[in-house]
């Protein structure tokens, strides 16, 4: 017994001790700090690690390779969420003030973790960038100023996906009539596009169906065969993680055509095809990238950085899509960053300094070539209201090895999006009792 | 030596009975209190009060409200954060509907919202036991996560189904920094530890104890089932929704109902066996066991991590080690920290002549 005791003060003495711990070396002067809120376990570990594999390979080469962003080093630390809220907020709280001058920005890389951080992002003045997820209504500067989901939204790529199923159609008034299923995670991040989808059923005259998948989306065996019983023209995907090989093969398995499902790009990894074997065939996705080895981004960062065993993630996975994914998100934030030091100097920069320089983004096709990613990552442009810039997406389709691209870039129904944000956002105003900022004012 | 209680003579009933009969036992826990309440807030820094000790407190609470079920009625429950979603979604919908009613009252009536919920879910205990009574509460908590994910009008037709706290005021005042959430968690918590340990103490707490240890005995000396049973799942219940409301208010500021899945029930049912069923000092302990072990070895993965292992080795290493002292703290003492904290009590008191 006396052991039991001696250990339990070991462990109170760790923990005693553990309270002073976060605090690592103290960043020098010219270094801009990054927070990695990576999940390596539990069931999306393939996602966590890939995107944070390829932003945190890509800080690295631009770190060899040009010695940081206009000599500011990017420095950064992991913290392991296991995409868990709780442990995401943690992990927030712990790494927004790293650095010389706290978090440049905070990527969540999880819907949830971003629904629980913007709030807590505005208050402290760091940036939270939600590249590619939710969610949807923060593309209304004015409402939200440190909630950035820049690229495309959920709500965005929806419409790009039902102009993509009018164009297979033979245009959008063949869409009258059609039956859609809507599979989706039963989480914020599933439910995201269900009221707007219910909008464009109604616009275009089509049906459509919405059938939630509990986490973590191992048990389809019922909802399939509703959707058989349904007999859909399109079905769309809007899994993670386990779930997209289930439905897969669920849909293998009552003889529904893959190349009529449309996965969201969460449904798109070759993570998410591999374990369905050759079911997955056909299948398509969204992307707002593409996959592939053939940049000079990534010939760099091979250069740089795995051919020095520096590699975050093994190199054979470099190319696939979480990577690239992650090689966007850090070519998007590094650019953010170097835009607001040439405002405000050549410096390490607070987070509101690169809110300005993330508002401010402007990726022109010119300047993509000379980043080398051409192809790669999309114009964008933002501004003080407008917190999601581009908005454009390819679909994709696996042939069992690899992704194909089969649609040239497919402009979201701004038109449409944008009114629903602006309402949804007002709301979230009122609730909340915010005044929106005035965006004719701003620079 | 120092902990001895000869020389402390109890010449009343009140003083013979009192919460905490040793004196030193009562100078620790006022400066327990005092450095909670006023040390910590001012040496703490944010990150500490806001993502380490508020959840802290508010998972403590909802240990105390599981261990009065399972620990003192005796009935095994997996359906914590079921009503831990009660009460954070009875909050929100109260504070949204009836803005006038203070915030603490909407607390409280959040509490009595989970406590009549588990009152309905608690009438099967009645006809069944231990493990099948385990699966009926699992029922309340798969049911809880649907009507919450499925039924708008809880979220207030949120596109996400998420719903997030509004600003706070307590008496006038905004409760707005990571200090303020603290200390309001924390005078929530200390009142309600209080009252449980009181309840446990008291008549109730007696013939909860008497049912868990026998129910056909306990009926025959007159305690009746039906009152008992239900009363420990309302004031469990009670406990766990006003945990469920701080978890949203006072620490996340946003929650979806995912964030009360079954994994969070049972890692409020492992707070509790690791710490001590049946034993308010153990729910406090179980809590601390959980929520802090794993953001410490993070910490420490984080600091030794660099250039020595690989990082996904590392995060893997995290949940083996979690795994592995969770298992050796059972093996060496299957009845929780509590019943360790008791024995070194019992060894401090002899120390350092024992016999």
């Amino acid at each position: 017994m006396k052991k039991t005791i001696t250990a339990g003060l070991a462990i109170g003495a760790a923990l005693i001790s553990g309270a002073a711990t976060p605090t690592p070396v103290q960043a020098q002067a010219m270094e801009q700090f990054m927070p990695i809120p990576i999940y390596r376990t539990g069931p999306y570990a393939a996602g966590g690690t890939g995107y944070f594999g390829g932003m945190m390979d890509y800080m690295a080469m631009v770190n060899e390779k040009d010695g940081g962003v206009n000599g500011v080093k990017m420095t950064w630390e992991e913290c392991e969420t296991a995409y868990d809220n709780a442990r995401g907020v943690e992990c927030y709280e712990r790494l927004k003030g790293k650095g010389p001058t706290g978090a440049a920005m905070f990527h969540p890389l999880s819907t949830g973790i971003t629904y629980s951080t913007f709030e807590k992002g505005t208050a402290d003045k760091v940036p939270v960038v939600s590249m590619g997820y939710g969610r949807g209504d923060a593309m209304v500067g004015s409402v939200f100023p440190y909630t950035f989901p820049l690229v495309t939204t959920y709500w965005s790529q929806n419409t790009a996906k039902i102009k993509f199923i009018g164009m297979k159609e033979g245009g959008m008034d063949k869409l009258k009539g059609k039956k859609l299923v809507n599979v989706y995670h039963d989480s914020a991040y599933g439910k995201e596009t269900i009221d707007i989808l219910n909008k464009q059923a109604a616009m275009y005259g089509f049906e459509v169906k919405h059938f939630p998948v509990a986490h973590p989306g191992l048990d389809q065996k019922a909802i399939w065969l509703q959707i058989k019983q349904i007999a859909p023209d399109w079905v769309i995907l809007r899994g993670w993680g386990v779930m997209n090989p289930t439905a897969i093969k669920e849909a293998a398995r009552i003889g529904f055509p893959r190349e009529k499902m449309l996965g969201v790009w969460w449904s798109g990894s070759e993570e998410d095809m591999r374990p369905a074997g050759t079911a997955a065939k056909g299948f398509l996705a969204a992307g707002f990238h593409p996959a592939g080895k053939n940049f000079p981004v990534l010939k760099d960062i091979e250069k740089f950085v795995h051919a020095k065993k520096k590699g975050n993630v093994e190199t054979e996975r470099m190319g696939t899509i979480y990577y690239n994914r992650g090689v966007v998100s850090g070519i998007v934030s590094l650019e953010a960053i170097r835009i607001a030091q040439e405002k405000f100097g050549k410096k390490p920069l607070t987070g509101e300094q690169i809110q300005w320089g993330l508002e401010n983004l402007n990726l022109t096709a010119a300047r993509i070539k000379a980043l080398g990613a051409e192809g790669l990552v999309q114009p964008l442009k933002t501004s003080c209201n407008d917190h999601e810039g581009g908005g454009a997406v390819k679909f994709q389709q696996w042939d069992g090895e690899k992704w194909n691209v089969v649609s040239d870039w497919i402009e979201a129904d701004k038109a449409l999006v944008r009114p629903l944000a602006e309402e949804s956002a007002a709301k979230y105003a009122k609730e909340k009792g915010i005044t929106p900022r005035d965006c004719s004012k701003a620079m | 030596m120092l902990y001895r209680e000869s020389g402390q003579f109890k010449t009343s009933y009140p003083a013979d009975q009192a919460i905490f009969p040793i004196r030193q036992d009562r100078i620790a826990l006022s400066l327990l209190l005092i450095a909670a309440f006023i040390v910590v807030p001012l040496v703490a820094d944010e990150y500490w009060l806001g993502s380490i000790l508020t959840p802290l407190l508010v998972l403590s609470l909802a240990a105390i409200g599981l261990n009065i079920l399972t620990g003192y009625a005796g009935q095994l429950s997996l359906g914590t954060a079921g009503f831990m979603a009660v009460g954070a979604f009875a909050a929100y919908n109260l504070n949204l509907r009836l803005p006038e009613l203070p915030l603490i009252v909407d607390f409280l009536l959040a509490g009595v919202c989970a406590a009549a919920v588990g009152m309905v879910f608690g009438l099967p205990s009645l006809r069944i036991k231990g493990f099948y009574l385990a699966v009926a509460t699992l029922a309340a908590q798969f049911f809880i996560e649907w009507v919450f994910t499925h039924v708008g009008w809880f979220t207030n037709y949120s596109s996400s189904g998420v719903i997030s706290a509004p600003p706070m005021t307590v008496f006038g005042l905004s409760v707005d920094t990571a200090v303020e959430k603290y200390l309001l968690t924390l005078v929530m918590v200390a009142v309600l530890a209080l009252a449980a340990k009181n309840m446990v103490r008291s008549r109730i707490g007696r013939s909860w104890m008497a049912v868990r240890d026998r129910d056909v005995s306990a009926e025959v000396i007159g305690i009746p089932l039906l009152k008992t049973k239900l009363s420990a799942f309302g004031i469990s219940s009670f406990y766990c929704g006003v945990a469920g409301a701080l978890w949203t208010y006072c620490y996340l500021g946003t929650v979806e109902p995912a964030a009360f899945d079954l994994a969070r029930s049972f890692q409020v049912l492992f707070m509790i066996i690791i710490g001590g069923v049946g034993s308010i000092l153990g729910s406090f302990l179980g809590a601390g066991f959980i929520v802090l072990l794993p953001i410490l070895l993070n910490n420490i993965a984080a600091m030794i991590g660099h250039g020595t292992l690989q990082a996904d080795t590392m995060a893997n290493l995290e949940h083996i080690i979690f795994g592995g002292l969770i298992i050796f703290f059972l093996i060496v003492e299957p009845h929780g920290l509590a019943r360790l904290w008791q024995i070194a009590k019992e060894k401090l008191r002899l120390w350092p002549f024992p016999y």
